[in-house]
């Protein structure tokens, strides 16, 4: 894949129409600002259900999604880590922060809380990620798979710190400001920040040495290592810097349920997060957002279209499970694939020798 | 052998010494003290008897699976629904025509055409591309696990053993001596984990002897190493994929019928079984008959012993396994350095 690939293609075309340097607020095209009018006037127009459940959850698993948008996409790793990631950053929040099973949960405050959570996170994935980057492509899915499955056994049978099968209940945000932070509107708000902040970051590292060193060494490990750079470093660095944002849904997604147990991080969530990716698209961090928007939007109204068409409504992953399979056989960058090449398409109706339509 | 014992005299004494010690706790009577620190020894046979067996039953679903990766490079994360899948059928030929053998040709031919289905027309079209391939296998299980729920409901399912291997067998390892009288109380164990015990190892040496002394074997071992040559000389490669998909996937459809007598089928056992053969095939190696066979036997006996002296971590034992085994050998205990 090409660097130029991810560049906003507006951005490069409205620098070329305006002679002379522009700056970085006009570059940004038309369709982003309606985009954010849209996401920031919702509470305005939407209800509570669609705020807290339906958008919340987007953004949740678009976070954990764009973790792994960030490994497999500028670092050829596909890893199957990122739900345990995210799901150990929640159980952190419980255990060392104060909820209903008081036996177990230390109760500290938020600001101890909170960094202990990333930090421990970050550790595991570190870990994880040194044991699955001695592996390359394949393996790599294969050996992160086993260690969810180990780490979701471990969580189900350990009541000493996950308390087993029940896990922990009532863990609730701090309220910051005097803000209930559970409150539909404030929590989107935060969730939006969120998501906004972890897509911002990625786009951003993407175009940092430390990016571009990735995707050399996505390209082609074995010239990056004799150009110098340290390619297992590189990777390991990857999987811990893509925890950051695992961890951030993770703690978010802990705080909109109220609780954590070890069905969260089971084996179809894991999947559920590579699904989401491709789905949405690994080419581009958006593509996480977007495939997040789609599943959500399909666990929630699937089951009324299809109690509409006599289904019953349990078969909603035979329905996710086919749109997945449709998605990799006909269209490998998944959604976002499919609006790049229609944009591609409309784009070549233009003759662009003369500027008129063909 | 003998090489590896002149080269490194140290290791082989340690060992002979480690199988000398776990001889002796097999076969000789325990002394007290032993029994008071660890346990019965009643207890440490069984677990070690069951994590045998169920080795047994990883090694036949894990084989099918390593080797289709060793030969098409294509991970099949399908495989444990094809466990599953034929642990159904089994079930339901078994209890419709009363006979629990009847199950075996049936389901290796029902799930091998399911193979062939997915074979033909789905992963040959995207030869070379692996990650696609190992996404559409996870969009396959993901179908499949849901219609297999849909069918079968989530209620869990035993196939029963015919009467023949119905009943324990008494094996020549003792158990414990008779304080008292001083005789000596043999191992009694289910005689249908012995047959499957037994089945697998057959299995295991046939499939061992077509891949080393015949010339289908050739061709297979020829494709593992270098697919594209073996092309080139004029094998219909295709064939052979198609062949040992089909064979793989029949593999793992009846090991779903031993599966679901020693043991029960419900929806999920299809991902523990893709887990474990997973885990296995790292362990033992990719592409490698006995690495799978070696794997097996250690991930289903520390899984057993886990769960009999340490439940709460015995997951934690089977991952720090896969975990060492990785950090040393990548390449897995006898898979050849790629």
């Amino acid at each position: 894949m090409p660097l130029a690939d991810q560049a906003p293609p507006r951005a490069s075309k409205g620098a070329t129409k305006t002679a002379g340097p522009t700056s970085w607020i006009e570059q940004i095209p038309a369709a982003w600002w309606a985009a954010v009018l849209v996401l920031l006037a919702m509470p305005l127009v939407a209800n509570n259900f669609w705020l807290f459940q339906v958008m919340g959850w987007t953004f949740i698993l678009g976070m954990i999604a764009v973790s792994l948008t960030f490994l497999a996409g500028y670092g050829g790793m596909v890893s199957l880590l990122q739900m345990s990631i995210a799901g150990l950053a929640g159980y952190m929040v419980a255990i060392l922060g104060p909820s209903g099973t008081t036996s177990i949960s230390l109760g500290l405050s938020w600001w101890i809380v909170l960094p202990a959570a990333f930090l421990i996170a970050a550790i595991f994935a570190t870990l994880s990620g040194a044991l699955a980057v001695r592996t390359e492509g394949i393996y790599t899915i294969m050996i992160t798979l086993a260690i969810a499955a180990a780490f979701f056994y471990f969580t189900r049978q350990n009541y000493t710190i996950f308390n087993g099968y029940s896990g922990f209940n009532l863990v609730l945000p701090p309220r910051l400001f005097g803000i209930d932070w559970r409150d539909p509107t404030a929590f989107y708000y935060l969730c939006l920040g969120c998501a906004a902040l972890c897509y911002g970051t990625v786009v951003y590292v993407s175009r940092s040495p430390f990016g571009l060193a990735l995707q050399g060494v996505r390209d082609n490990p074995r010239r990056m290592a004799a150009l110098g750079f340290n390619v297992t470093a590189h990777r390991v660095a990857a999987h811990a810097f893509a925890s950051i944002f695992a961890s951030m849904g993770g703690i978010l997604l802990v705080w909109q349920n109220a609780q954590i147990a070890p069905g969260t991080i089971g084996i179809s969530s894991a999947i559920d997060v590579l699904v989401v990716a491709v789905v949405g698209g690994m080419r581009r961090p958006l593509g996480a957002f977007v495939g997040a928007f789609i599943y959500v939007m399909l666990q929630t109204f699937s089951p009324d279209v299809l109690g509409a068409f006599g289904f019953s409504a349990e078969r909603f992953k035979l329905i996710i499970g086919i749109g997945f399979l449709a998605v990799v056989l006909f269209s490998p960058d998944g959604v976002m694939g499919l609006w790049d090449r229609w944009r591609a398409r409309v784009a070549r109706r233009v003759d662009p020798l003369t500027g008129q339509p063909r | 052998m003998e090489k590896f014992a002149k080269n490194h005299p140290l290791w082989t004494l340690v060992i002979a010494l480690l199988v000398a010690a776990f001889l002796w706790l097999v076969f000789a009577p325990w002394p007290p003290e032993l029994e008071a620190a660890v346990g019965r020894k009643r207890v440490f046979l069984n677990a070690l008897l069951g994590g045998v067996t169920l080795g047994a039953l990883y090694f036949l679903v894990a084989s099918g699976f390593t080797l289709i990766f060793g030969l098409m490079r294509t991970v099949n994360l399908a495989h444990g629904s094809l466990f599953l899948l034929g642990g159904y059928i089994g079930y339901e030929v078994a209890t419709q025509s009363g006979s629990w053998l009847l199950a075996f040709p049936v389901v290796f031919v029902v799930v091998g055409f399911v193979g062939l289905v997915m074979q033909r027309f789905i992963f040959s079209h995207m030869e070379g591309e692996e990650l696609r391939q190992t996404l559409v296998s996870i969009g396959l299980s993901i179908v499949l696990a849901d219609l297999m729920l849909w069918y079968w409901g989530g209620q869990s399912y035993t196939t029963l053993a015919p009467a023949l291997l119905r009943g324990p067998v008494e094996l020549p390892i003792i158990s414990s001596i008779n304080p008292t009288s001083g005789e000596a109380i043999y191992i009694r164990y289910p005689s249908v984990r012995v047959w499957i015990l037994v089945a697998a190892i057959v299995i295991g040496l046939a499939m061992w002897l077509v891949l080393n002394r015949t010339s289908l074997g050739m061709v297979i071992r020829a494709g593992v190493d270098d697919r594209e040559m073996l092309a080139a000389s004029g094998v219909r490669i295709k064939l052979v994929f198609l062949a040992v998909f089909v064979f793989g996937a029949g593999l793992a459809g009846m090991a779903g019928i031993i599966g679901g007598t020693f043991q029960s089928l419900s929806p999920g056992e299809d991902t523990r079984f893709l887990l474990a053969s997973l885990v296995v095939v790292i362990v033992g190696g990719m592409g490698s008959i006995a690495g799978a066979a070696i794997g097996a036997i250690i991930i289903g006996v520390t899984e057993q012993m886990g769960l009999v002296y340490a439940p709460t971590y015995s997951v934690v034992f089977t991952f720090l396994i896969m975990a060492a085994v990785l950090a040393f050998r990548p390449q897995g205990l006898l898979g050849a350095g790629r």
